[in-house]
């Protein structure tokens, strides 16, 4: 069974809440037109995802063991505030309306993004030398 | 979009993160892969979800607090990068491509599949 603690699960609502709340406002703000390039969705998630890489290293590999920091960023802010439910309908409303080459390039740019994000994410983290 | 709803995308944006959480955990106790088993179900049930929404059409406040404040948070492109990054740094670039490949094709089946189900509801 997965365990409760409630600070964890605190920190997670409360960085859940923060990640949706700054996605929707981002949408509210930003609204595109159906079935053509997602800005908002893809911009998050790529910003979303380098945020992850360098939260998720740096807690890991560089500071101390916390009840709070990993939940409230990474699994609470970054898994919220990043979406996969909405990129899957977005590419669906693509094909949709036959834009199937504007399918392909947002899910490869924003696997290709987003992977590299990360992967910078990581590195830049890892070359820091000291406990900042 | 009034206080009320920004309160709802808020909890309900906390709650998606806890589920997230907990199917996670239940099923990483369960089964024992180096394949985020975890993450991927959660991502294709909740573009399965999300797919229904929109073959029933639901829009306005309840598209925004049911779909892109709970169903947005529940899923998650960050963790579904991380991972794959990490299985390629543990060397299982197979996985890693699997990971990447299959998720992008069983959620978008399962998009469409929410979303036919909804359209003939």
């Amino acid at each position: 069974m997965v365990s409760l603690d409630r600070r964890e699960l605190a920190a997670i609502f409360l960085g859940g809440a923060l990640g949706a709340l700054l996605r929707v406002w981002l949408g509210e703000e930003f609204t595109g037109a159906a079935a053509s390039w997602p800005w908002v969705t893809f911009s998050i998630n790529i910003t979303g995802s380098f945020a992850l890489g360098y939260f998720a290293t740096r807690l890991q590999e560089r500071l101390p063991q916390s009840t709070y920091r990993r939940p409230l960023l990474a699994t609470g802010f970054c898994g919220a505030y990043t979406t996969f439910s909405t990129m899957q309908v977005e590419i669906l409303k693509m094909i949709e309306h036959d834009r199937y080459g504007l399918a392909i390039a947002y899910a490869a740019a924003s696997i290709a993004a987003g992977y590299l994000a990360i992967w910078v994410a990581t590195a830049t983290v890892r070359r820091t030398r000291v406990l900042v | 979009m009034n206080v009320l709803v920004w309160v709802g995308v808020a909890v309900l944006g906390g709650i998606g993160a806890i589920a997230r959480f907990v199917v996670d955990g239940t099923i990483g106790s369960r089964v024992s892969t180096n394949f985020p088993l975890g993450t991927f179900a959660i991502n294709i049930s909740g573009a399965l979800i999300l797919g229904l929404l929109a073959g029933l059409a639901v829009g306005g406040n309840a598209l925004v607090l049911v779909g892109t404040a709970t169903l947005g948070s529940y899923t998650t492109f960050s963790t579904w990068m991380l991972e794959s990054q990490r299985l390629t740094e543990d060397g299982e670039l197979p996985l890693a491509l699997l990971n990447i490949l299959v998720s992008l094709a069983v959620g978008v089946g399962a998009a469409a599949l929410g979303h036919a189900i909804g359209a003939h509801a």
